[in-house]
């Protein structure tokens, strides 16, 4: 009987360890997890220069004290919290926060304190051996070389639950692009983890590398970029805008390369980094004049007399005028009891001198000519009005133009149903919405959308995607950016258009813009809106015959075209093309940096 | 006839090599997981004698010595000497308890030197022997008297609190496998069969404690059926009166109808008032039906029966007076509790050692488990799970079957001796290994609480090899012997 109490003994072990050894796998993942310590390697994130080569953002390293909870022993915390001058209430807090975070978990890694200070770092790696489950996890923070540029560089953050369910080459405790080009060239700047293996005994203590590191994955570094951006002519575009909202864009026209790009009021992009990051994001939010819109691509304003171009540019491809084909202006466009105000010139008035002095009547007129005219080719007003559509679309209005930045805007251009759905099919006319012959009325553009017309203009017929970065390392741009995009308008009838900008400059709206060396075109807007003063907008570009800068200037509540648009287009024009101010403008240039146009926004105009 | 010039002629060849040719695999396997399990990044030699595989080597090699030894002695000196080497022994747990340092609260290590020995180890064959030497005695009979078993447990239990007073459980517990030696001799079944009861009474009314049936703990509740069972099927079994257990079956059946039916609307009684009166008047039947009938055996089930009630009481009241951490360990090996960083950490960590190995293991020194140190105690009390790590299923079979093969032919040895003293000598040495290997293992494997005694022959420590050494080659001796006795 003894023998065969053991015999059965015997075999129920074996059954129990049929079961431990064989059936049940999860032992061998336990054992795993407990012998292996698979620590991520964070690889360097691209670096961001400029189109001059100067550095603009690059790398410093920064500390994450990270533990394992279910590795973690009793310790000595009033030691630990000496070494890393925290006060034992900070880290109580530290780790009630970390355990009510979604992601935790005690198997797995967890941050218990970010962004450590080099000397912090030092002090508690000698330590480290005291604290079983601790580990120091390097990162990577950016740092910037310059306080400029934040709407265009963006910055990194840490990764959110969504963006884990997005992309799963995140993991919990990732950083990732967060705005500008961070954000859209993210895939490029981040590189490809690696992995280190590494062995830890019972006591938490890392006893080397699994396999000597044959098993490890080595990071790949993220590949660096070249902006087209120039940091320089980026700086200056900022200064002049300092205490005005609105929005400065220049645009390279044979690449379609952004020179610079300043929404105003702008921020410092070094607000972003590390620690400080949450609270100065919050701050950011708050801030009333919403320094985290990007006017330059997501505003949507009315580009006034600056569409003007593109109306002489459809009425000469659609024939309904020629360079002769006068129109008559008494001081404005009058039509039965509709009446459009215009200032002080000759009339009748041809195309070109209509650019130059920006006259209302002519566009309104040939507006009308091509939307009204009921015996034309289109057979309706809303036929008509279709065709003036594409046109503007073909011009890169009414949908986003596809730059390389997240977020554009698309601006607005209303087709036939829009107005059918306002005033009823067959119910509207030219007289109807005749102000989006101006570019007021419904019409909306984002600051870029107008800068590429102005450099549609100065290439004299087409354009290239606008974009911000010019080189990747070690990859083709895409190709959306380097191929010319043909508007629906021959490039035979730009010449004509250009030379009314250069009229505007040499003997209208824009003589501020008059640089004695360089044959600089532009035009003026001056657009009503309904929130106070009109906004002063501006394109130019220069030279006449072969174009280097487009630009465009938009500045909101502060008036005339000609006030604040012209002058500090140019300035950028000249700052751009001889890298300097002459003397004879530098009193425009002092007035523009002193400027404050902020205080007449949301004022009512009486 | 036997050779008195030459006591010793013919041990070899009367040797029972099997028994010795499993002793030296277990032992070679021993000293080869030893070395795996204290194998680290720094790693010496596994002869090195800075190493606990190159001391175990050391200790082989003066075991094997001692063997010799053993089986050159005449084997009727064992005899002879038995009490003397008992009570030399007793003398030396004694003395150990006061001049032993205290090691992790424990007083039972004589250090000598670099050396250090246990006594409680060797107790167990000084206490094999006196047992022998107490049943060869001229006409003993267990049962002929009460005092017998007096001479016998006391032979058993002296040495058990001594060892116990060393706080050194685990070795104590050891000897209540001399029961089974007990039972072979003669002494009734029925003990065992009520240590058997005990034992599932216990896990039961303390493993299941989580819910309630009628107001008490279902474990406690699923005993008292248990018990009721129990009843029915000794008087039908062992009383072997069909119309008393028919009647107590449907006195039994008919009360849980009408307590379940009554419990719809809240109207039984609760929990223990139900079970005692319910038990209380089979028991007050069974009595009745003594004066008529056959009193012994109804009389044990009655018995049987009020016992069963009272250790189920007396578990309760001892297991909520026990300390934390002892009711804490038996809820963990029990299953009740989860607890992987604190008590059930040990087992936790053995068993995802064993559990990682597979079917073929990781691979020779290959273990992570057991090389990062988060199996406790590894080249001791918890070697098989380097064993189970590292060789895999195919390992532990291997060494469960070994293990196997000695026990069983160390109890067919024990069988095939024409005398009471080598007989019941042979039973003490396969209930000892019974136990450690029962225990060992089943706690490694989590089926048994953990009780710190080591592997035989695997674990690290001269102690237990010689202990265990001493009892086998004694057995050995004895054996080789048997002829020459036959013929005396």
């Amino acid at each position: 009987m003894i023998g065969g109490f053991i015999v059965v003994i015997a075999i129920i072990y074996l059954i129990r360890l049929f079961g431990l050894q064989i059936s049940d796998s999860k032992y061998k993942d336990y054992a795993d997890n407990n012998a292996f310590l698979r620590k991520t390697v964070y690889p360097s994130r691209g670096l961001i220069y400029d189109r001059n080569d100067s550095l603009v953002v690059f790398n410093q390293p920064a500390y994450d004290v990270m533990m394992i909870p279910r590795d973690v022993h009793d310790f000595d915390t009033i030691d630990f919290c000496n070494t890393l001058q925290i006060s034992p209430e900070t880290f109580q807090k530290r780790l009630a926060t970390m355990k009510s975070s979604p992601n935790y978990s005690s198997y797995t890694p967890q941050t218990l304190i970010t962004h450590l200070s080099a000397q912090d770092y030092g002090r508690l790696q000698e330590k480290l051996y005291r604290y079983p489950g601790f580990f120091i996890q390097k990162r990577i923070l950016r740092q910037y070389n310059y306080h400029s540029a934040g709407n265009i560089l963006g910055n990194i953050r840490e990764v959110s639950q969504a963006d884990i369910k997005r992309d799963p080459y995140y993991e919990s405790g990732d950083y990732c692009g967060d705005l500008g080009i961070e954000k859209s060239y993210d895939h490029h700047l981040r590189g490809v983890k690696g992995k280190e293996i590494l062995i830890r005994d019972a006591r938490g203590r890392i006893r080397g590398r699994y396999d000597n590191g044959a098993r490890d994955i080595a990071p790949v570094s993220g590949r660096n970029l070249k902006l087209s951006i120039d940091i320089g002519l980026q700086q200056y575009a900022e200064s002049l805008m300092v205490n005005k909202i609105g929005a400065v864009v220049a645009i390279e026209p044979a690449t379609g390369e952004i020179l610079a790009m300043v929404s105003s009021p702008t921020y410092d992009p070094t607000l972003l980094i590390g620690r400080a990051r949450g609270k100065n994001y919050k701050m950011l939010v708050d801030d009333p004049q919403k320094p985290l819109f990007d006017r330059a691509l997501q505003g949507a304003y009315p580009p006034g007399s600056t569409f003007k171009p593109s109306q002489g540019l459809i009425f000469l491809q659609e024939g309904i005028v020629n360079l002769a084909t006068p129109y008559p202006c008494y001081r404005g466009f009058v039509n039965g009891r509709l009446r459009v105000g215009c200032h002080g010139h000759a009339s009748p008035i041809t195309l070109k001198p209509a650019l130059q002095t920006s006259c209302n009547a002519y566009f309104c007129w040939g507006f009308k000519a091509m939307v009204d005219n009921k015996r034309s080719k289109y057979g309706s007003s809303a036929n008509a009005f279709e065709v003036w559509k594409k046109h503007l679309v073909s011009l890169g209005y009414g949908y986003k133009l596809g730059v390389d930045l997240p977020h554009e805007g698309r601006g607005f251009i209303p087709n036939e149903k829009f107005y059918n759905k306002i005033y009823g099919e067959g119910h509207w006319s030219a007289n109807t919405i005749i102000s989006v012959s101006i570019g007021q009325g419904e019409i909306l553009a984002t600051p870029l959308q107008i800068a590429n017309l102005c450099a549609t203009v100065a290439n004299r017929g087409w354009f290239i995607t606008p974009h911000v970065v010019k080189e990747i390392q070690d990859t083709l741009l895409a190709p959306e950016y380097l191929e010319k995009r043909l508007p629906t308008i021959d490039s035979k009838y730009f010449e004509d258009v250009a030379e009314g900008m250069r009229m505007a400059v040499t003997g209208g709206t824009c003589r501020l813009a008059n640089l004695p060396d360089i044959e600089v075109c532009g035009k003026t807007g001056t657009a009503q809106n309904p929130h106070g003063r009109d906004h002063s907008a501006f394109i130019g570009f220069a030279p006449y015959r072969d174009p280097k800068i487009a630009v465009c200037v938009y500045v909101e509540n502060a008036g005339f075209g000609a006030t604040y648009g012209v002058p500090i287009g140019s300035l950028v024009i000249e700052k751009y093309l001889t890298g300097h101010i002459s003397p004879a403008r530098k009193y425009l240039e002092e007035r523009m940096l002193e400027s404050n146009t902020i205080i007449y926004s949301g004022v009512k105009k009486h | 006839m036997r050779d008195y010039r030459n006591p010793n002629a013919g041990t070899l060849k009367h040797l029972d090599w099997f028994t010795v040719i499993l002793y030296l695999l277990l032992v070679i396997a021993g000293v080869i997981s030893i070395y795996a399990a204290s194998y680290d990044f720094d790693h010496a030699s596994i002869f090195s004698f800075e190493e606990f595989s190159g001391k175990q080597i050391r200790w082989i090699g003066l075991s094997l010595l001692l063997g010799g030894f053993l089986l050159v002695i005449d084997a009727r000196m064992y005899e002879t000497y038995a009490y003397p080497i008992y009570f030399a022994m007793l003398l030396l747990l004694l003395v150990t308890i006061f001049v032993a340092p205290d090691i992790k609260g424990s007083r039972s290590w004589l250090v000598f030197g670099p050396m250090s020995l246990q006594p409680a180890e060797f107790a167990k064959s000084a206490t094999a022997l006196a047992l022998a030497k107490l049943f060869s005695s001229y006409n003993f009979n267990l049962n002929a008297k009460g005092s017998n078993y007096v001479k016998a447990l006391a032979i058993i239990f002296v040495p058990v609190l001594f060892i116990l007073a060393q706080k050194e459980t685990g070795s104590a517990l050891v000897y209540l496998s001399l029961f089974f030696v007990l039972y072979r001799e003669g002494m009734s079944w029925l003990v065992l069969f009520a240590a058997l009861v005990a034992v599932v009474i216990f896990v039961v009314a303390i493993k299941f404690t989580e819910s309630t049936v009628i107001g008490m703990p279902v474990g406690e509740f699923a005993v008292m059926v248990m018990v009721m069972t129990l009843m029915v099927g000794m008087l039908v079994l062992y009383v072997r009166r069909f119309e008393i257990a028919r009647n107590v079956f449907l006195w039994f059946a008919g009360t849980a109808i009408v307590e379940s039916v009554l419990s719809k609307w809240d109207l039984h009684l609760t929990g223990y008032a139900y079970f005692l009166s319910v038990l209380g008047v089979a028991v007050g039947y069974c009595l009745f039906e003594m004066l008529r009938v056959e009193a012994k055996k109804l009389s044990i089930t009655v018995l049987t029966v009020v016992l069963s009630v009272a250790f189920l009481f007396s578990v309760n009241f001892v297991f909520s007076h026990m300390m934390p951490h002892q009711q804490k360990r038996i809820q963990v090996a029990l299953g009740v509790i989860d607890d992987p960083r604190g008590d059930g950490y040990n087992v936790n960590q053995a068993k995802i050692a064993i559990g990682s190995g597979g079917v073929t293991g990781k691979g020779f020194l290959k273990g992570t488990q057991t090389k990062l140190k988060y199996v406790p105690e590894q080249h001791t009390d918890f070697i098989f799970c380097t064993i189970g790590e590292e060789e895999g299923y195919l390992g532990t079979t291997t060494v469960i079957l070994l293990f196997l093969m000695l026990i069983l032919r160390v109890i067919s040895l024990a069988e095939r001796q024409p005398t009471t003293f080598a007989r019941v000598y042979a039973y003490c040495v396969a209930s000892y290994l019974i136990f450690h290997f029962c225990i060992n293992i089943g706690m490694v494997i989590g089926v048994c609480p953990v009780i710190g005694i080591p592997l035989p022959f695997f674990s690290y420590g001269g102690s237990s090899l010689w202990g265990f050494t001493i009892l086998l080659f004694i057995l050995l001796r004895l054996d080789a012997s048997r002829s020459s006795r036959l013929t005396q």
